[in-house]
């Protein structure tokens, strides 16, 4: 066990400096300052275990068990192969990222309005170094955050937005990163930035796809900025391989009157850890944060969640839905922090479970920690099981089991997902919702 | 159509009912009436598959097919429909998805084609008039929020679309009042053709004076007791129910 965890941590610091070479536009001298810092502190920081407090339940010691090679080549897709991740009638602006790289022959863009950037990471260090430094390494520290600190060691591609202010970007932007079949156990690191001028729109997708069903480890760092008034719709889809490993933070940075929602799909990989946080900087912001899980067999998926009512007049809202089957694991811990200042908060939070199998667990924790005196808060969990009432009530008008589990899984999930605004990516979770059970 | 031979049913070790004798024809309306705990609703739920009751003696023969082996989606499709005593409330599934994809299962069953859409919405407001609901109940979750009156009348909509042949209303006049209860017979009375047949569960004579029963039977302690016409029920109102618990169905004429 001890080697183990030393390889792991062995093979990240001793390939650094190969890293560091096949570096080429994206080495600024600024940048490759953070990227010592972080080495160092992804040196120096302990790798979690059940002991701490954060990672209680999630035991990551199979993810430390592997020696992952950091993938530095870009794989061929074939055109088919990448329709199977596009949705049909979406209109977007499309970003694929093939085992972490950027790849300019799959993308498409539509027309942009002026100013607009969307591309990758390190096109955006080459081109536009002053956004990049201005938001990069913000709002995601490293401290007490080892992966975060990998993350920022490697940091080398990953998908960049940039809308400026008073633009709005009509179509999603649909990012896929997808990684693909490869000799080795590879690891990727996308590390995202969004920044949402004053009075902006967007949407954007990021969707993790695997084309295999192998082992693989995806750390992902995505840190957002939305500016006064700006409107941002996020959404996740996590359907990677089910024996990867996916370990994702998000964090984002609300300006006044700004309104974030966010929708993240989970079903693919064996650990599946999200870091979800948003802080509200100045007044009357908004932000939504939800989620569907559905896991099956021993998967683990675990959501972790801060949102931080720093200024007054804020509401934020959270809900995280369930779905688990056979032995898989769930782990929510929400948190909603309620500064001194924050008054006339609204923060609404949810937990809300369903278990398929006599064996699936769930370890729930919803948090308020409220400082300041008017407000209103409220949070809940729940655990329960699929309504036999309901589902023999559908079986009698003539729907059949799988109809009639679907029917009442989509009903169970209808709060998150009848408020997702793209309606392709809608259906495609109701699709899935549909077909996976056959209880 | 329907023939139950020595049906004896029982949930949790308790047998419920212990020997049912019965015999429904296309296009007659039948009566199971009975004290509280006779096993009425137990009757109701075992024929429509309810999976908690096990059938322990007996057999159910229904268009020729032994019933107790058919799922009960399957019974459903073969055209048996149970009002519930209790409608089920279902939050996040409206009335039009639960009936359309009903139809359609119950339509692919019998190898006929999907109902388009807009033949589907023009079926279903033609039929939500006869038990006087207003459309937006089209959209509403299944009997969420509804008021018992609502929720007996929705089953009632559900058996116009569905139109089955054996339609088993199970204390569907329980706690309406007099105007929801002529709403719910007229539906009921609207629907009946030669090609069908009705069985209504009740407590109380008072349905009957709408729906008009060709038999009536009274159900006493898992057994029927007596057989007649519609003349039984009346008899029922006037002496109540006590004469059974006496042992001496004789009283009766």
């Amino acid at each position: 066990m001890e080697k183990n965890i030393t390889n792991f941590k062995e093979q990240f610091i001793s390939y650094y400096r190969d890293f560091e070479d096949g570096l080429n536009g994206e080495s600024t001298p600024e940048l490759n300052c953070l990227r010592q810092k972080a080495l160092e502190t992804f040196n120096e920081l302990p790798l979690p275990t059940t002991k701490d407090e954060e990672w209680r339940y999630t035991n990551i010691s199979p993810l430390l068990k592997h020696n992952f090679s950091v993938a530095s080549k870009e794989s061929k897709l074939s055109k088919d192969q990448l329709s199977q991740y596009q949705f049909d009638k979406l209109r977007s602006h499309q970003l694929v990222f093939v085992n972490g790289n950027f790849s300019s022959e799959y993308s498409k863009l539509n027309n942009l309005p002026e100013g607009v950037i969307i591309g990758s990471l390190s096109n955006a260090i080459k081109n536009s170094p002053e956004i990049v430094e201005k938001h990069f390494g913000k709002y995601a520290g490293n401290e007490h955050q080892i992966f975060t600190a990998l993350s920022t060691a490697y940091t080398k591609d990953g998908a960049f937005v940039y809308v400026p202010d008073g633009k709005v970007i009509e179509d999603s932007v649909h990012i896929i990163f997808i990684t693909s079949k490869a000799k080795e156990k590879i690891i990727t690191q996308p590390r995202n930035l969004f920044v949402a001028g004053k009075n902006s729109q967007l949407t954007i997708i990021e969707h993790f796809v695997s084309d295999n069903e192998n082992i693989h480890f995806t750390n992902s760092v995505t840190e957002i900025f939305t500016d006064e008034n700006a409107t941002f719709d996020h959404i996740k889809l996590q359907e990677e391989s089910k024996k990867s490993f996916h370990i994702a933070r998000m964090e984002v940075d609300q300006e006044r009157y700004s309104n974030f929602r966010s929708f993240s799909f989970s079903k693919g990989a064996s650990i599946a850890r999200n870091n979800f946080n948003s802080k509200f900087n100045d007044e009357s912001s908004e932000c939504t944060l939800n989620g569907l899980f559905l896991i099956e067999n021993e998967q683990l998926f675990d959501a972790h969640t801060l949102i931080d009512h720093a200024k007054p007049h804020c509401n934020s809202h959270e809900l995280y839905i369930g779905i688990l089957d056979d032995q898989a694991k769930g782990v929510f811990n929400g948190k909603v922090l309620v500064r001194q200042d924050a008054q006339k908060t609204n923060a609404f939070q949810k937990n809300n479970n369903i278990i398929l199998s006599d064996d699936a667990l769930v370890n729930t924790k919803p948090q308020l920690e409220i400082f300041a005196d008017d407000v209103k808060c409220s949070h809940g969990a729940t655990i329960g099981q699929l309504d036999e009432e309901a589902k023999f009530y559908l079986k009698s008008r003539g729907i059949g089991e799988q109809n009639a589990t679907a029917i009442l899984l989509n009903a169970f999930a209808t709060d998150v997902i009848t408020p997702i605004k793209v309606d392709p990516v809608r259906k495609h979770i109701k699709n899935i919702l549909s077909k996976r059970f056959k209880h | 159509m329907l023939e139950v031979k020595n049906l004896h049913a029982s949930i949790e070790g308790n047998e419920i009912l212990k020997g049912i004798d019965l015999k429904i024809n296309s296009g007659e309306v039948h009566a199971i009436m009975g004290p509280n705990g006779s096993g009425k609703s137990t009757l109701a739920q075992v024929l429509a598959g309810r999976e908690e009751y096990e059938v322990t003696d007996g057999e159910v023969m229904y268009n020729g097919n032994n019933l107790l082996e058919l799922s009960p989606e399957d019974r459903a499709r073969e055209g048996i429909f149970l009002a519930f005593q209790y409608p089920i409330e279902i939050p996040g599934v409206s009335n039009t998805n639960l009936l359309k994809t009903a139809l359609n299962e119950i339509r692919k069953y019998k190898g006929e084609e999907e109902l388009d859409t807009f033949d589907f919405l023009a079926l279903l407001k033609e039929k939500i008039k006869l038990v006087d609901l207003d459309q937006s109940f089209l959209k509403r979750s299944v009997n969420e929020g509804f008021s018992g009156g609502e929720k007996k009348r929705n089953e009632i909509f559900q058996l116009a679309v569905l139109s089955p042949k054996l339609a088993i209303l199970d204390e569907t006049d329980s706690g309406l009042d007099i105007d929801a209860l002529k709403v719910v017979a007229n539906g009921v009375n609207k629907l009946k053709t030669k090609d069908n047949a009705t069985l209504v569960v009740t407590h109380y004579q008072r349905l009957l004076n709408y729906i008009v029963p060709d038999f009536v039977h009274v159900l006493h302690d898992g057994k029927i007791v007596k057989s007649g016409g519609k003349e039984l029920a009346l008899e029922l109102e006037d002496i109540g129910y006590d004469w059974i618990k006496n042992g001496s169905p004789e009283v009766v004429k």
